[in-house]
């Protein structure tokens, strides 16, 4: 497996989840475990550029795969775009679910660019634009227990280069 | 949880000599199964991760498509050929989960996810007849809001979970299955069981039979077919209610019908009793009431739960409205 650009050797216990992992073995606190049953989505990262919840992940089923967390989502020591939304438009209060936010955010901007629809796209054979009420659908698997969604939904509008 | 083997089968032979090991577990994506170890209702003694089994989605010689077992629930929602010509699997996938679990979970394992009782959940605290035969239902007599009102016992009224189910019950769905015996396939509708005294046997799956895929045949009525999903909140929460229906309609009149409920059954319930009814009636709301109605005749509600008979009725007939609105 690797991590952020890093080969990492599995754990020999498959009960190891692919959070524990990341937060136990490798010191990347950065994933945060919020209810461990695949409920609030604070656990996203990225596999193979695909979201998934790395608490319901044994990490034994990862092998051969690249996973992405949000400590390698800087660039050159700046954070990246989607990071740098969430500051500009208070996309969080505790910071708490916001690594799995933005990570979520980035695997629901390349779900919209191939076309993927949504629980809410009215045409399932037409094209898809990143709307508010898209982005509230898709980002339905990431709670903000401090109510920071307006904020939330802004800054993925402003980063994924939607209107208003 | 407790300790367990893993092995990850390379194709199905292997998968299946794994598979009919004692107290061996099929692994897809994991987003139920490992929940139901965490909480130690689910103790296997090996798990045979099968994610990287058949994953292809691809047409048929007879005009259908097959769905391999290991495809991911966002890989089928997202095919062409499922939103074009399957429209109500697309949106039944869609309205389940999250994004990211969709990402994760297996068509294989979404047929054969559990119910999400809580009483089923709570190992330490709750009786059920479903993790523990013969212990009792702490959910006859509790808080049963959620639960079925269709193909309920006196031992179980756990409510099937899935929402790709429903819409594969109405479609007329073909499991292909895999055993070290053989392969055979049965329509979707007769792969779960209704608990009847054993509600701890959910499927008529043998011990180490896999499933390897999902087949759709070709039905033309299927292009226009939907799901509508009833539920607390507008995304992320599980039916109260759901339906997925398919028809065809000439001259005002029914010729053809397909409708499952979601959020009412023990199983992906397939209302045959409603599509018989309707066939051959003209298009509109008596005729669609007389058959919704027809359908949940059978329904035992229970204390908290009764609410979901006259919402099935009157969801059957909103997505029937719908699907038939030109030609009204």
């Amino acid at each position: 497996m690797v991590v952020n650009g890093r080969p990492v050797r599995l754990p020999e216990d498959p009960r190891v989840s692919l959070l524990d992992l990341l937060r136990e073995h490798l010191g990347l606190t950065g994933t945060k475990k919020g209810c461990a049953q695949g409920a609030c989505g604070a656990c996203t990262v990225l596999v193979d550029g695909a979201r998934i919840l790395s608490c319901l992940a044994l990490a034994v089923q990862y092998s051969g795969r690249s996973v992405l967390t949000i400590e390698g989502l800087a660039e050159d020591g700046q954070m990246g775009p989607v990071q740098r939304a969430f500051v500009d438009h208070d996309g969080f209060q505790c910071g708490y679910c916001t690594p799995g936010q933005i990570c979520s955010a980035i695997g629901m901007a390349t779900e919209i660019e191939r076309g993927a629809p949504s629980h809410v796209t009215a045409d399932l054979t037409g094209t898809v634009e990143a709307s508010a009420a898209e982005i509230r659908e898709r980002m339905s698997g990431n709670l903000c227990r401090c109510g920071a969604h307006n904020g939330i939904i802004a800054a993925i509008q402003a980063a994924c280069g939607a209107g208003p | 949880m407790r300790r367990f083997d893993y092995a990850r089968a390379e194709d199905v032979a292997d998968a299946v000599r794994y598979g009919t090991r004692r107290d061996a577990l099929y692994l897809g994506g994991g987003t139920n199964l490992v929940d139901l170890m965490r909480e130690t209702v689910a103790q296997p003694a090996a798990l045979v991760d099968v994610t990287r089994l058949a994953s292809t989605i691809e047409g048929t010689e007879t005009g259908g498509l097959r769905i391999g077992a290991a495809a991911r629930n966002s890989l089928v929602a997202e095919h062409p050929a499922v939103r074009q010509r399957y429209p109500a699997l697309a949106r039944a996938i869609l309205a389940g989960a999250s994004a990211q679990i969709r990402n994760m979970a297996t068509v294989g394992g979404n047929l054969l996810q559990r119910t999400r009782c809580a009483y089923f959940y709570d190992v330490e605290g709750s009786r059920c007849n479903r993790r523990s035969p013969g212990q009792g239902c702490d959910a006859i007599e509790g808080l049963n809001r959620g639960h079925a009102v269709l193909g309920t016992s006196s031992s179980c009224i756990a409510t099937h979970p899935s929402d790709m189910c429903v819409a594969l019950a109405a479609l007329d769905a073909v499991v292909h299955l895999a055993h070290e015996d053989g392969e055979r396939s049965l329509p979707l509708t007769a792969l779960h069981r209704v608990p009847g005294d054993r509600p701890d046997i959910e499927t008529v799956l043998r011990p180490g039979e896999l499933v390897t895929g999902v087949e759709l045949p070709r039905l033309p009525l299927a292009a226009r077919s939907t799901y509508r999903k009833v539920r607390d909140r507008a995304s992320y929460a599980f039916a109260l209610v759901s339906v997925a229906a398919a028809v065809e309609v000439e001259a005002g009149i029914v010729q053809d019908v397909r409708l499952a409920l979601g959020g009412v059954g023990t199983t992906p319930w397939r209302a045959r009793h409603a599509e018989e009814t309707l066939r051959g009636q003209a298009v509109g709301e008596p005729a669609f009431r007389r058959a919704a109605q027809a359908e949940l005749a059978a329904a035992v509600p229970r204390a908290h739960n009764g609410f979901k008979v006259e919402l099935a009725v009157r969801t059957v007939i909103g997505v029937l409205n719908e699907l038939t609105r030109e030609e009204a």
